[in-house]
């Protein structure tokens, strides 16, 4: 077959596809993503008020740690009991943007490949969907640090 | 030549003219085969999970599992389980015991067909593993026909079968991770289905089969296999139709695979532009395995859901006598899950039996 | 009362924050074919550019948790931890800054994971 026509076959075949394929109401994905993200945000929120009364003397940073080490257990816990997907499905990037969401898909990984033992599923596949997040956390990190050091610092 | 052609709007509604396959032209295309001595259907049996046994269908399948694991450990024993559960119930349902079966064909969805492999593993006849994605059980169909037509083989047992935790796990995401889907993906059918084909004896017959070319359109979107597989039906459907010199009408039934609601809406307009009206005639196995309820989106896919869905309700009807000519194109989309990171789009199959009562 | 109404005004903030930048990335769920996983990617890359130009601090100052909490947080916290070692240690420093401040969540969520796994199976739904 003449490449160029397949080539101009599929840009229309495109054209209809897209023209025919149902997308997703946006005001509606939009408001649920809206309100399940500012939702988790606000429990976020609620966690460090509630450490930050009981440990006053703790710096915010130290604070912010053990809010966000609260709010993942209980993702991870979500995810276990399988509550977790029902929520995400209906929020979208709601429920995968905020730090639940990293650690949901860090357990979910993590308890899919269990079948295939400890080693090799569960901690092989751990980060078979965080893993880029991670990877290019470091390396931009390193690189902003870096960057800093250049223009501010001494080597 | 005092033929009714059913065609147009009014296709399905004038009383069934049943035209002798003698009637259709020998093989003027390179595509379509014609068994002389078609093979029989004797025994069938369709297993599927539990969504799909709360579906439209409930009532026609033959076994329905509602523990997705099957009390196994894995989904994967499961999915074996299930094939082997189907199997054997057809090779029972045919009156036959499993030293009659010559050859048994099988397919599924999961690397190096791992669930074919280990099914076969316990069981005694010789075995062909076929992969084409969903569109594994018209492929097997076809070629276990030709076995049986040609006379190598007496007896062909032809099964497949899918299971969403694993082409879950395979192709997307895991399970429990939250992955929104837009409005036009498809649901993994749990199920199987086999199907005995034998030279004697009686029961529907497959007259022609169409083994299909590979179409790629360019689409690259994973979710939306219906819009990447609707080329390839409509290209093994037109090659079928002008092979054999009939007309959609002639069929009381063209059943496709698992387009889904989208994919068979684009496929109705795909075959309109070949010159085809596609009526009331024109299913999809995708579209009716689950209720609208069920919020599967576009449908099922899967191997396993035309698989389930020609060995109950389709056959039951065609032995029932409501149907007397069947087409059967199950769509295949070719992809793994390397290929499509890597920019490649998707290549689709599709390939066409035609039963007869 | 004026603590009452405080507190109010901050979850307010912090909800209409964390709303809008999870509804900005459903945006690009929806209008773009990008996966979850680049999506991801391209926020927290926002969060090391805003740590690293200082912005950061600012937001974080009237939105707290609404900021901190989406992944462009974690990508902050990986920028400032790694751009405080770099000043404090040098060169080696900037390796090890972000590992070492986000270390709390991401040891949390494995050993958190790894747990719930030795207890929980995945359902098919």
């Amino acid at each position: 077959m003449n490449n160029s026509f397949a080539q101009e076959r599929n840009e229309r075949y495109d054209k209809y596809v897209k023209a025919v394929t149902p997308s997703t109401s946006l005001p509606k994905s939009l408001w649920n993503s809206f309100w399940i993200g500012g939702l988790t945000c606000c429990i976020g929120q609620g966690i460090y008020d509630i450490f930050h009364a009981i440990f006053p003397s703790f710096s915010q940073d130290m604070l912010g740690n053990m809010a966000s080490m609260t709010l993942i257990t209980i993702a991870i816990l979500f995810t276990g009991f399988g509550f977790y997907d029902v929520i995400a499905r209906r929020g979208g990037a709601g429920s995968f943007l905020p730090i639940t969401g990293f650690a949901n898909a860090m357990s979910s990984a993590s308890m899919e490949f269990k079948t295939e033992g400890l080693i090799f599923g569960t901690s092989v596949k751990l980060f078979s969907v965080v893993g880029p997040v991670v990877v290019n956390g470091i390396v931009w990190s390193t690189v902003a640090g870096l960057i800093h050091l250049i223009i501010f610092g001494r080597i | 030549m005092g033929i009714v052609l059913h065609k147009g709007e009014n296709c399905g509604f004038t009383e069934k003219t049943i035209i002798p396959t003698s009637k259709y032209q020998r093989s003027t295309g390179k595509q379509t085969i014609f068994f002389d001595n078609p093979p029989k259907i004797i025994g069938r049996m369709s297993v599927v999970g539990e969504k799909e046994g709360k579906g439209p269908l409930k009532d026609y399948f033959d076994k329905i599992v509602n523990d997705a694991k099957w009390g196994e450990k894995t989904f994967e024993r499961a999915e074996i389980d299930m094939l082997m559960t189907a199997i054997r119930g057809s090779i029972e349902n045919a009156d036959l015991r499993e030293e009659d079966v010559n050859l048994l064909i099988t397919g599924d969805l999961l690397n190096q067909l791992t669930s074919s492999s280990y099914v076969a593993r316990d069981l005694t006849m010789p075995h062909l593993g076929l992969y084409s994605a969903c569109s594994t059980m018209s492929e097997s169909l076809a070629v276990g026909s030709s076995f049986v037509n040609a006379g190598y083989f007496d007896t062909v047992v032809c099964a497949t079968v899918s299971h969403f935790a694993t082409a879950e796990r395979q192709f997307r995401y895991p399970l429990e991770y939250g992955c929104q889907r837009p409005p036009y993906a498809q649901w993994t059918v749990t199920g199987a289905g086999s199907t005995v084909l034998s030279a004697h004896g009686s029961g529907p017959r497959i007259t022609m089969a169409t083994f299909g070319k590979v179409v790629d359109f360019g689409v690259n979107d994973l979710n939306n296999l219906g819009a990447a597989m609707a080329p390839a039906a409509m290209a093994t459907l037109t090659a079928l139709l002008e092979d054999t010199g009939s007309e959609p009408g002639d069929y009381d039934l063209i059943l496709t695979g698992d387009l889904g609601k989208l994919g068979s809406d684009i496929m109705r307009d795909l075959m309109i532009e070949q010159g085809y009206f596609l009526g009331r005639n024109y299913i999809d196995c995708g579209n009716m395995i689950y209720d609208v309820t069920q919020k599967c989106y576009q449908g099922g896919s899967g191997a396993g859901c035309s698989a389930s869905i020609i060995n109950s309700f389709v056959l039951d009807k065609l032995e029932q006598g409501d149907y007397n000519r069947i087409a059967y194109l199950a769509t295949g989309a070719l992809m793994s899950t390397q290929s499509c990171y890597q920019g490649e789009t998707i290549p689709c199959i599709s390939h066409a039996v035609v039963i007869e009562r | 009362m004026t603590v009452f109404l405080n507190y109010l005004l901050t979850y307010a903030t912090v909800f209409g924050v964390g709303g809008l930048v999870c509804s900005a990335a459903q945006i690009l769920v929806v209008k773009t074919k990008l996966t979850p996983a680049r999506i991801l990617v391209i926020f927290l890359i926002i969060g090391i550019i805003l740590e690293g130009f200082g912005i950061y601090k600012y937001i974080f100052g009237f939105a707290k948790s609404g900021i901190s909490i989406p992944i462009i947080g974690f990508g902050a916290s990986l920028a400032r931890g790694s751009i405080e070692m770099a000043r404090q240690v040098g060169f080696l420093g900037a390796f090890a800054g972000g590992l070492v401040r986000t270390a709390y969540g991401v040891g949390a969520a494995i050993v958190a994971s790894y747990i719930v796994t030795l207890v929980f199976s995945p359902k098919s739904k």
